[in-house]
């Protein structure tokens, strides 16, 4: 769970120096997507990962029950579709996540729906399908923990994970 | 597995009623319709017939009591208010005495511990009102470590006898240990007795484990882990040090597994592409059958007793309801119609209920409905209650019960299908996802 830690608060603060081998953010596979060595890089640095998650932003959050990509979330998106085309050396997991709201089974299907559709987005603006896979983590992963609307609509989310490499 | 032999003792006195009737019959309690007063019964202490047995006496004693005051039908009335002693086992039963403390059934043991360290236990259950035994003496073996295992038969044939349903006590709970904050929680599978004790682990806690359930033998756990960095299913032999990952594509997202009725079939979820159906397998040839083929979610299968149909969950009408379709195949049929979102249906091991998680106006709810939808209970509500199993009677249900806020955590609870004596299991620790065993052999 430390790895988990360490990725949420660098993707909150978009600080540099990522501690934990090439894991770029995300919602914390437990350690299993790691590939070649490579730091996050320096926010100022278009090409590193520490401007993607920053400026472009790694996630994307979703309505109550609801797969749709709406237009803030098309318009980010688009941002990280063109860095993954400028970017080729990275490939990306998106993770899909649940709130707390909703039973086990069904928000592992809704997390997995969420991530098909962020993967459907970039696709169809020219990302390569192989270099990017899907995974939900349902509501197992929260990154807000509060019972309110505030949190939900936090964790309501997808997270592109990069990973230097042909890591997948 | 400990075996247990059980014994029928030749009833020896059979004493006169002695005492003016004032039910008809012997001692009833109809679980069903619940109890509002729960009925007093004596526990009179354990005989320990050798020196040894003195400490197991006291502790056997203290289970049966426990089990049976812990279902919320009985009353333990306790030792300071006992006019007469139990002498010894066979001693004859002072009925005016103990119906003179409102004891309406007594209860007597008595116990031996033998030189190679067995454990011979027998009881007599006593109706005090019609002044008569209820049914034989009956004597179990087992060796010592299995102590709490001989109570528990014991208070299963003593359940038995007075409700008439099987007993639910000599059973265990697969659940998902868990501990830390809610981001950064650690997941560990764990089985204890139905009571919480004896807890054992079979995973630790370097991935996130979710929804064990036992096979119908209760000897194998299905689960889901994230071990490869993908949620997928697994299966492990109980007492085993290793699981077997049950032969799917890596990078597949599979879960949500249950064993048929039969343990040789597993049904389950798999999501490709975003969308998530429902898939048999059979884990020896690893054949594998997709059950649905729709765009919309359908997950948490569970099968019914007689391994014909199969209840899920699917929001192919806009949100969560429950679906039931042969396990053959064929069109799901809709049961569930109220206000709503309904999941995690779960076959009563009787075939007369279907329990289930129900989200309405910001609250959860555990439910039961018969298995055409009709008949809908709401047995409890909460911020999130979710996920309930069947004891192995079919009478109670054990579920996840998680408080709200930054420093929620999930508990065990369990309540009656009658929705009456709700209260919490006792787990060391934080726990989620409990599945119940089927009664042990």
């Amino acid at each position: 769970m430390t790895i988990f830690k360490t990725g949420f608060l660098l993707v909150a603060l978009a600080l540099g120096a990522c501690t934990n081998a090439d894991r770029f953010g995300g919602g914390g596979a437990d350690g299993s997507f790691t590939g070649a060595n490579g730091g996050i890089g320096s926010a100022s640095d278009p090409s590193s990962p520490a401007f993607f998650n920053a400026s472009i932003g790694d996630r994307v959050l979703f309505d109550v029950d609801q797969s749709t990509i709406n237009p803030i979330s098309a318009s980010t998106l688009d941002g990280q579709a063109d860095w993954l085309l400028r970017n080729v050396e990275f490939t990306a997991l998106i993770e899909g996540h649940a709130d707390e709201q909703g039973t086990q089974a069904y928000n592992l299907a809704l997390g997995a729906r969420r991530a098909s559709a962020v993967q459907n987005y970039l696709i169809s603006k020219g990302v390569a399908p192989g270099r990017l896979k899907t995974i939900s983590y349902g509501k197992e992963r929260p990154i807000e923990i509060c019972s309110d609307e505030a949190c939900y609509s936090q964790n309501r989310r997808s997270v592109t994970v990069l990973t230097a490499g042909a890591g997948l | 597995m400990m075996r247990f032999f059980l014994t029928l003792i030749s009833a020896a006195t059979l004493a006169l009623p002695v005492v003016a009737q004032e039910r008809s019959g012997p001692l009833r309690i109809e679980i069903t319709e619940g109890v509002i007063e729960p009925v007093p019964i004596a526990v009179a202490p354990f005989i320990a017939e050798n020196a040894a047995a003195a400490q197991f006496a006291s502790q056997l004693t203290q289970v049966v009591a426990d089990d049976l005051s812990g279902t919320g039908l009985f009353r333990n009335i306790p030792q300071s208010a006992y006019i007469s002693q139990v002498a010894g086992f066979d001693a004859e039963v002072a009925y005016a005495d103990w119906k003179a403390i409102n004891a309406e059934a007594l209860i007597v043991g008595a116990v031996t511990l033998s030189s190679d360290n067995r454990l011979l236990v027998k009881f007599r259950l006593f109706d005090i009102f019609t002044g008569a035994p209820l049914g034989e003496g009956l004597q179990f073996a087992g060796d010592t470590a299995s102590w709490r295992r001989v109570a528990h038969k014991v208070a299963d044939q003593v359940y038995a006898r007075i409700t008439g349903e099987d007993g639910f006590f000599d059973s265990r709970v697969v659940y998902v240990e868990t501990t830390g904050p809610k981001d950064a929680r650690q997941r560990r599978l764990a089985i204890m007795d139905y009571d919480g004790a004896n807890v054992q682990y079979l995973s630790d806690a370097s991935s996130i484990v979710l929804a064990p359930r036992f096979s119908p033998t209760g000897d194998r756990v299905l689960f889901t882990s994230y071990e490869t960095g993908f949620p997928q299913i697994y299966e492990i032999a109980v007492g085993a040090a290793s699981k077997r990952a049950l032969g799917l594509d890596t990078d597949t997202m599979t879960f949500a597994p249950r064993y048929a009725p039969d343990g040789r079939r597993v049904v389950y979820s798999e999501a490709k592409g975003g969308n998530t159906d429902l898939y048999l397998l059979d884990p020896n040839s690893g054949q594998r059958t997709r059950l649905t083929s729709a765009p919309s979610i359908e997950t948490a299968p569970s099968f019914s007793p007689d391994g014909n149909q199969i209840v899920f969950e699917s929001d192919r009408s806009g949100n969560q309801q429950l679906y039931v379709m042969s396990t053959g195949g064929g069109e799901p049929k809709r049961i569930s119609f109220g206000q709503g979102r309904y999941g995690t249906p779960v076959w009563s091991p009787r075939g007369d209920f279907i329990a289930f998680t129900k989200q309405n106006a910001g609250r959860f709810h555990i439910g039961v409905m018969r298995n055409d939808g009709s008949g809908e209970r709401l047995l409890t509500a909460s911020f999130l209650d979710e996920g309930p199993t069947w004891a192995p009677n079919g009478r109670v249900l054990m579920f996840t019960r998680e408080s709200a806020g930054s420093d929620g955590q999930p508990a065990l609870f369990s309540v009656d299908v009658s929705g009456r004596n709700l209260k919490r299991v006792a787990t060391g620790t934080a726990a989620s996802d409990p599945a119940w065993s089927p009664l042990l052999p």
